[in-house]
């Protein structure tokens, strides 16, 4: 099951540029919560604090408090253990382009030593199920490489990769924006399938695809959050005028 | 670029429910003009008016129709273009109360013209003056405006409801008279439909420009 994340007071700089200022949510477990706002505005920084990847780079850094749950994530818990608890997808779907699609999926896994071939067998098979993607693969599973299929089904392979892990979380920055309208539609059912078990963000440039998926949204702008309500408020009666103006495509 | 064209094909939208309006306002004026002077020729010009004005309300509903699909509008814009079919069919049915109207006069003209116990003029004044502050306060994208119409159905409502018991009462005393009685409590009946799709307009406004829906909001206070 998914659990809730407490944002509070979060702030973020790459070298001395603030590029998060005071933040503060909440995103309720078991929905599919959108950001949206224009480039540079902080949303993909957000999202990549909520799993500690802001860290990674050398010149970045991040204060204040993210409850995953009751864990305190930049207190509680290794960042380690924090991607493990928080799947990520990405823009571009980012497989492992020498191993095979099965290698791919219990990647993740075997990272983490996990050796018991059945029960892998068994994590590899009911995640590319829940990412839908069982059926297109399941015969060339250890036969046809990770790069080898098409770029809607490596989103999908990352999206199960991510899951097998079991995490609670899953963050999915731009994940149909690489792709073709039959390949979002299927990454947007997925979103709509999955929700049910996962806590699911979602960084998107297309506000048809947040009014879609989303419960809330979230719009980012300069480093701050402006405005967080359901989406059907913000898409059709936002509080606040940049939210409008940016939504009706009058900046941005 | 494309936010320039979306803007103009909002702005033509508006300039043609606009003109959808004028239409509308000059058959219910004439209508109601018919009704004191007695001219058949106005009711005729009335009759008239009803396709190019059906014929409009589809060219607008179509128009609408395209800039939702490709446009996908949000926020203020799609609650605009929401508002225009609104208003665009209460408009329509407008001009269908026009014609009810001067079908009404066009039949009493077979009657003797006898004094009756309701003043149409004023109540038509009243609506029509609702429909054109409505039509103003969408025009301003005037809220306040708006809301004020809808003080006014009150007044109208209560016209007819006078009208309903005057009339009633002649027809029960002055049986003869109940060709023209009933004529005019039809006529009196359609002002305050006229009132109905002002005040209708009036709420699609205030939905435009605050994001409000205040339909209904008299009936379930009562």
């Amino acid at each position: 099951m998914g659990v809730d994340i407490r944002v509070e007071n979060l702030n973020a700089w790459y070298g001395n540029t603030h590029t998060l200022q005071d933040i503060n949510l909440h995103i309720p477990s078991n929905q599919a919560t959108a950001l949206i706002g224009p480039s540079g505005c902080g949303k993909s920084t957000f999202v990549r604090c909520l799993n500690r990847m802001h860290e990674t780079n050398p010149i970045a850094r991040a204060e204040g408090t993210v409850m995953m749950g009751d864990v305190d994530i930049y207190k509680d818990a290794s960042p380690v253990e924090i991607r493990r608890r928080i799947g990520m997808v990405f823009q571009r779907p980012n497989p492992f382009p020498t191993m095979s699609i099965y290698d791919n999926v219990a990647s993740g896994l075997k990272l983490n030593g996990f050796r018991n071939k059945r029960m892998l067998d068994e994590v590899v098979e009911r995640s590319l199920k829940s990412a839908a993607l069982w059926d297109e693969v399941k015969d060339d599973l250890r036969k046809k490489s990770g790069a080898s299929i098409s770029g809607g089904q490596q989103q999908r392979l990352c999206i199960a990769r991510a899951l097998a892990v079991d995490p609670e979380v899953l963050l999915m920055d731009e994940p149909a924006s690489a792709l073709d309208p039959v390949s979002t539609a299927k990454i947007e059912d997925l979103i709509f399938n999955l929700k049910t078990q996962y806590t699911i963000v979602i960084v998107t440039h297309n506000m048809q695809q947040a009014a879609r998926v989303a419960a809330n949204t979230g719009f980012f702008l300069n480093g701050k959050l402006i405005e967080f309500d359901a989406t059907t408020k913000i898409f059709t009666n936002p509080s606040d005028k940049r939210t409008e103006d940016y939504i009706t495509g009058r900046f941005g | 670029m494309i936010r320039i064209q979306f803007q103009q094909n909002l702005d033509e939208l508006k300039e043609r429910l606009l003109i959808m309006a004028g239409l509308v306002e000059q058959a219910i004026q004439r209508a109601t003009e018919s009704y004191s002077t007695r001219d058949m020729g106005l009711c005729d010009l009335v009759r008239r008016s009803e396709p190019a004005i059906n014929r409009m309300e589809r060219e607008i509903d179509q128009a609408a129709l395209d800039l939702l699909a490709m446009q996908q509008p949000m926020a203020v814009d799609l609650r605009f273009i929401i508002a225009v079919i609104r208003i665009n069919a209460d408009l329509e049915r407008v001009g269908d109360q026009a014609v009810s109207i001067a079908g009404r006069v066009q039949e009493m003209g077979a009657f003797a013209n006898v004094e009756l116990p309701v003043d149409i003029p004023k109540l038509a004044s009243l609506a029509a003056a609702m429909v054109r502050k409505a039509l103003q306060a969408f025009i301003e994208g005037d809220a306040d405006l708006a809301q004020s119409v809808l003080l006014l159905d009150d007044q109208v409502d209560e016209m007819n409801r006078e009208a309903f018991r005057s009339l009633s009462l002649l027809i029960s005393e002055k049986p003869e008279m109940t060709p023209q009685a009933l004529n005019a409590l039809i006529i009196s009946r359609s002002l305050e439909r006229v009132g109905d799709h002002a005040t209708n307009i009036a709420e699609d406004v205030i939905f435009w420009v605050r994001g409000a829906d205040v339909r209904h909001k008299g009936a379930e206070l009562q």
